[in-house]
């Protein structure tokens, strides 16, 4: 086969492979994408949070595309505290000053970066979070300082709509 | 298939079997030429077939009353177990039978690792088998998210989350596995539709692995070939046929005993807990049969690495008839392998028990200790015990050692080992 020249036949059989394979991938894309977030998943990115009623050292648990946020507002012994680490001290190096905009208040996806379990609040060795799962302890700007977690708690997308109120997403 | 050429006696028969030799393969089935030594570790090929019967017609009865949409399919199981006539019975049946058919199916695969059956020629047999696990256990997971309790969504989120792992395209992979941002309803209806097909898919694999067995026909205690038919072999029916039936009966007191004096021993009281999103149950632990590969996962360090390890383990029993370098099946004729067997199922007990301890202390090193032993075992102990170990000699056919008047002296003395 292969010391023979291609021929004409030979051309007609790869172009006719070729055209089947991208029909055969039309076909399935459809039914993979279907799998995908739809239009009315998607249609609840955003949340309004009234946080007036939160005092300073309580933490507020909402729920945002399914998922739990953490909305803290801080104290100021565990701003001081996030903001007096050693960038060499984290597994993911992160300034809290970039984490936290507004020092007082924290935001954040209460989801552990390891197997998304949702982290339980004032525990573990930093004075911040711990997951129960598998032992990932967060300090008090939810960063990942020990377990088998590799990132921070993720900071979604917000902004203060008015003093009392914050828009997730 | 057929080792001999048969014709139906009826005329009607004979017309028929012209047509479609339906006859033929019944009498294929019936004569399958089985040797007279299986033991009653051999009895759980049948014992599986009636489980996953059972799984399937439960299944069945049972989707007729659940509802798969998160906020009413915790409340329709409780109506299958309140208000549906028998409901509690058939979701017992169906629940404690995902862990019946787990505990056939180690202990069938146990048996194929100590009397050698994965060996040539049954590579395919046996591949065909570690597929069939792997569906199970697909299958097992996504039955246990059904019920939409807490161990249900949180078992659900941390099995997903494992395919986050994956660098560049695994948070897109989770995404697109559970429809969403978290897991939710579209992950449910999805997980409905395949624990609906799985099982199917299954049923398709048992007959490809049935009729690959009857290929070179069964291994057996001893390991050797054998000819068949011949003194060394029994017809299936209705020899095998009857000792598999009182197998399977001692096999549902066990089974009857779960569904009817302690049904929810296996399972967990969190999984009677609505789901909640907002919460994570203070020890989220797998089904006990999913224990050992949970706790070599959690023993690595690394996530990504962790979920390699897990996979890894379950994987490797695909390429073991080319690590076993070894040409003697069975491990009778095999002294160091013996030893070296009962190790690795102490090994996975261990890792089992370590799963479902929490991950910190003694618990954790013990768990790598083990995860590091059940990899040694597969890829150094077994390629080099093929070559090391001196073998006890094995006998020429089944019959010879049991009636004597072997021409192979060592062999005689080697006469109890064998009849074990």
């Amino acid at each position: 086969m292969s010391d023979k020249k291609p021929e004409r036949r030979d051309f007609l059989f790869t172009a006719s492979y070729a055209v089947g394979a991208v029909g055969v991938a039309a076909v399935v894309w459809p039914l993979v994408d279907q799998m995908n977030p739809d239009a009315s998943v998607k249609a609840l990115a955003s949340t309004e949070v009234d946080v007036s009623s939160v005092k300073p050292g309580n933490t507020i648990t909402v729920l945002w595309r399914g998922k739990p946020v953490f909305i803290r507002r801080r104290t100021q012994d565990e701003i001081s505290e996030a903001r007096s680490v050693k960038m060499e001290d984290l597994i993911h190096p992160e300034k809290d000053e970039d984490r936290a905009k507004d020092p007082e208040w924290l935001v954040m996806l209460g989801v552990c970066t390891h197997l998304g379990c949702v982290p339980l609040n004032d525990k573990g060795d930093y004075d911040g979070w711990f997951c129960p799962c598998h032992g990932s302890h967060y300090d008090t700007s939810g960063r990942i300082r020990k377990g088998p977690a590799p990132l921070n708690m993720e900071v979604p997308k917000y902004e203060f709509v008015n003093a009392n109120t914050i828009k997730i997403g | 298939m057929s080792d001999h050429e048969y014709t139906p006696t009826s005329k009607v028969g004979k017309w028929f079997n012209d047509r479609l030799p339906l006859l033929t393969l019944a009498n294929h089935l019936t004569d399958y030429p089985t040797p007279k030594n299986l033991n009653y570790w051999w009895t759980f090929g049948g014992i599986l077939t009636f489980c996953l019967i059972t799984q399937i017609v439960t299944g069945l009865t049972l989707a007729m009353h659940y509802i798969a949409h998160a906020d009413m399919a915790f409340e329709s199981v409780e109506h299958i177990m309140r208000d549906v006539n028998y409901g509690w019975l058939i979701r017992y049946i169906h629940a404690n039978g995902a862990s019946m058919f787990f505990l056939a199916v180690y202990i069938h695969i146990f048996r194929s690792l100590f009397y050698g059956s994965y060996k040539s020629p049954r590579e395919i047999i046996w591949i065909i088998g570690i597929i069939i696990y792997l569906l199970m256990m697909a299958a097992a997971f996504m039955g246990y998210v059904l019920p939409w309790g807490q161990m249900s969504f949180w078992g659900a989120t941390v099995i997903t989350n494992l395919f986050s792992a994956i660098p560049l395209v695994g948070e897109g992979i989770v995404t697109w596995l559970w429809g969403g941002y978290s897991v939710d309803n579209p992950t449910l209806t999805r997980f409905f539709t395949l624990h609906y097909l799985i099982p199917f898919l299954i049923l398709g694999l048992v007959v490809l692995h049935i009729w690959a067995l009857h290929v070179p026909g069964n291994n057996n205690p001893v390991g050797i070939d054998i000819k068949k038919p011949s003194k060394d072999t029994v017809p299936f029916h209705p020899y095998i046929v009857i000792k598999d039936g009182f197998a399977l009966l001692m096999f549902m007191i066990v089974f009857a005993f779960f569904v009817f004096y302690s049904p929810n021993i296996l399972g967990h009281a969190d999984n009677y807990i609505e789901a909640n999103p907002m919460v994570t149950p203070a020890h989220i632990v797998p089904e006990w049969y999913l224990l050992p590969f949970y706790a070599i996962l959690r023993s690595v360090p690394d996530k990504l690495l962790g979920v390699v390890a897990m996979l890894s383990a379950i994987l490797i029993l695909a390429v073991l008839p080319w690590l076993d370098t070894s040409k003697i099946r069975s491990a009778v004729f095999r002294p160091l392998y013996k030893q070296f067997y009962w190790i690795l199922v102490a090994d996975v007990l261990i890792l089992g028990y370590m799963g479902a301890m929490p991950a910190e202390g003694l618990y954790l090193l013990i768990a790598r200790v083990a995860t590091a032993y059940y990899f040694l075992h597969f890829l150094v102990i077994l390629p080099v015990l093929g070559f090391k170990e001196k073998t006890l000699p094995i006998p020429l056919s089944i019959t010879e050692p049991v009636l004597g008047g072997s021409p192979n002296l060592a062999m005689a003395k080697n006469k109890e080992s064998i009849d074990k």
